[in-house]
């Protein structure tokens, strides 16, 4: 594994005017924010607010419109190996014709370049990070045999074989039993504590508080973003999701109240 | 050299690097793609004959390649606008440029040696009739020359970019994240399939070459679960396909493309029926002993809640199943020891109850029976 990336002050995402557009219909409009290191930040909002839109954005996968953004006050294309991402997992074809290990070795592609093969070391890298999500036995198993959690956990271990400072995820939690939502969260604050930065769309308002640090709340515009205990307020997820909140302002009301007995991360 | 053993080379070099090439096709879902290109490919054969003014296979390889090309960014250029579907844009691109080249060839260059049927149907029996011939020197037969140094072509490229292939076809996404461009290694695919499928004309012919590119990976993905086996077999598979199809044509002495086209159906189906994993025969046996072994367990439970035994007339009439389906069950219960008593008068055994038991299953609730 490479050592510790140099330091930088900068923050590990700065996003200065961005707008993104799929043809011409706006999905993300002048978003100003930054992202401080070494958070569990969660990126809120709802449907088509453009979460996703906003990593793949920050990953260079989207064009913007106007507008840039600096990864650790650069530009993300000489930060790359700096930058781990875990994709939705609809997003790939489980029927291919790949092992849990070959998917998690495909991590470390970017650190080898172009034409370089993987070998033995690289395969005992991926090994070591299935073993980190606690699936090291399904290594050589064909990944359409996984069930939706473990393939969740492939795609944590894949990401983690990057051994990056800054992992960018697309709704970790979606779609996976409560053991696997627990071991993914106990993996992405293990990556905190160790100073790495985590910052993922987010999908369930009543977990955003006990899970993340930091919150940046979305629907197209930037609503707010900051500290948890600041920014996950009533007032702010109204705003986010409009009158369609009825429901959910409750959740938010239990959990600022539970939020005192929070152990401090 | 013996005109059979040169025609059964071609066929297998052609083979080889159509399932090759091909077998990223399926796993990017473009096989359609590839039909397309073995199509539209030869108005750049026709331009690169009138250009040079020769049969010569390097200008038309490179011509064709061009085209390839050129299809494949028109493709995307429309699917692009998003007001016409991929497999529309297909449907638009590939014909225009086929019907262009149809135009060409008839117009310019009919009566000079470029056949349209050679190229759309084949020649393959032909191969062994012209010679590569360098500075005087014969080379031996030119269409060996050809197919095989497109399959080392194919082969290098294919090696080099393994991994890069591997990592675009599964994960986009993350192709482009770790700064591998996946646009660029898309072309480099299809330009490579443009080059296999000219060479692979002088054998199989433009219809029949998607055969070639499609069929054999399409088997070897029924057969095996990783990448590389997965080329390793669709090679080996269309191989194979193209002997027996040669053998085919040669007993019916029929049209040697057409054999080959048709041994890759065959060899297909075969492995459809029959794939250890995930062919017809495992999922109906699968699904038959699934079947079976449930059939058993309601058995067992409806004689567990009884006091009195059952009698099979009995208990076939309350599931509504055939005499065949209760005998079976019973039989199986019988064998396994969890049943005894005549048809009359069937009880569970204490090695029943212990089944049921293991197997985790709720009695039923009396009020549930009819």
């Amino acid at each position: 594994m490479p050592g510790e990336p140099p330091r930088t002050d900068a923050p590990a995402i700065e996003v200065h005017d961005l707008t993104v557009a799929y043809r011409t219909k706006p999905v993300l409009w002048d978003i100003d924010v930054a992202l401080p290191e070494g958070r569990l930040i969660a990126i809120v909002g709802p449907n088509g607010a453009g979460k996703s839109t906003l990593l793949k954005a920050i990953l260079g996968l989207v064009p913007a419109v106007t507008g840039w953004v600096k990864v650790f006050g650069e530009p993300y294309e000489k930060r790359r190996s700096w930058v781990g991402y875990v994709p939705q997992r609809e997003s790939v074809d489980w029927d291919f014709p790949t092992t849990a290990l070959d998917v998690v070795t495909m991590g470390l592609y970017g650190r080898l370049g172009w034409f370089r093969r993987p070998n033995a070391t690289h395969r005992d890298l991926a090994r070591a990070a299935l073993d980190q999500v606690g699936v090291a036995d399904l290594a050589d198993r064909q990944i359409s045999q996984l069930s939706g959690g473990q393939q969740q956990r492939v795609f944590l271990a894949r990401a983690l074989a990057q051994d990056a400072r800054l992992y960018l995820m697309d709704e970790p939690f979606a779609g996976i039993d409560v053991t696997t939502e627990r071991a993914v969260l106990g993996l992405l604050q293990g990556l905190r504590d160790r100073g790495r930065t985590v910052v993922a769309v987010h999908h369930d308002l009543q977990t955003v508080a006990d899970y993340f640090d930091h919150v940046v709340l979305l629907n197209m515009h930037l609503v707010d973003s900051g500290p948890v205990e600041t920014t996950f307020t009533k007032d702010n997820l109204t705003r986010t999701y409009g009158g369609r909140l009825t429901a959910l302002s409750n959740a938010a009301e239990a959990l600022l109240e539970r939020r005192p007995s929070r152990p401090k991360g | 050299m013996n005109p059979t053993v040169v025609i059964l080379l071609v066929g297998s070099c052609v083979a080889a690097s159509c399932a090759l090439v091909g077998a990223f096709l399926v796993l990017r879902r473009m096989a359609l793609l590839g039909d397309a290109i073995s199509h539209a490919v030869l108005p750049g054969i026709v331009i690169a004959f009138l250009w040079f003014g020769s049969r010569s296979t390097w200008p038309m390889v490179l011509g064709a390649a061009a085209t390839g090309v050129l299809t494949v960014f028109l493709i995307d250029l429309l699917t692009r606008t998003r007001r016409v579907r991929s497999d529309a844009a297909i449907g638009v691109v590939f014909p225009g440029l086929f019907a262009v080249g149809v135009i060409l060839a008839h117009r310019f260059a009919a009566n000079i040696d470029l056949d349209p049927e050679c190229v759309l149907y084949g020649e393959i029996a032909l191969a062994p009739f012209t010679d590569l011939v360098i500075f005087g020197v014969d080379l031996g037969p030119r269409a060996l020359w050809v197919s095989a140094v497109i399959l080392a072509i194919d082969l290098v490229v294919v090696l080099a970019l393994y991994k890069e292939f591997e990592l675009t076809s599964f994960d986009p996404a993350l192709a482009t994240a770790l700064g591998f461009s996946p646009v660029l290694v898309h072309y480099v695919l299809m330009s490579l399939v443009s080059v296999t499928v000219v060479g692979s004309f002088e054998a199989v012919g433009a219809i029949l070459v998607v055969a070639m590119l499609i069929v054999p990976p399409a088997t070897a993905y029924l057969l095996v679960d990783r990448l590389a086996p997965m080329l390793a077999l669709s090679v080996a598979i269309g191989v194979a396909d193209a002997c027996l199809g040669y053998g085919i044509a040669y007993h019916y002495n029929a049209s040697i493309a057409g054999g080959m086209a048709t041994a890759t159906g065959i060899v297909f189906v075969i492995a459809w029926i029959a794939s250890p994993r995930h062919g017809l025969l495992r999922q109906f046996l699968g699904h038959r002993r699934l079947r079976r072994s449930f059939d058993a367990q309601i058995v067992l439970l409806h004689l567990k809640d009884r006091t009195l035994p059952m009698s099979r007339d009995n208990l076939a009439r309350r599931f509504g199943w055939s005499h065949t389906r209760i005998d079976h069950a019973i039989a199986t219960l019988r064998t396994d020891g969890a049943v005894d008593g005549d048809d009359a008068a069937l009880r569970i055994t204490s090695v029943g109850e212990r089944a049921l038991e293991a197997a985790g299953t709720a009695p039923l609730a009396h009020e549930a029976l009819p």
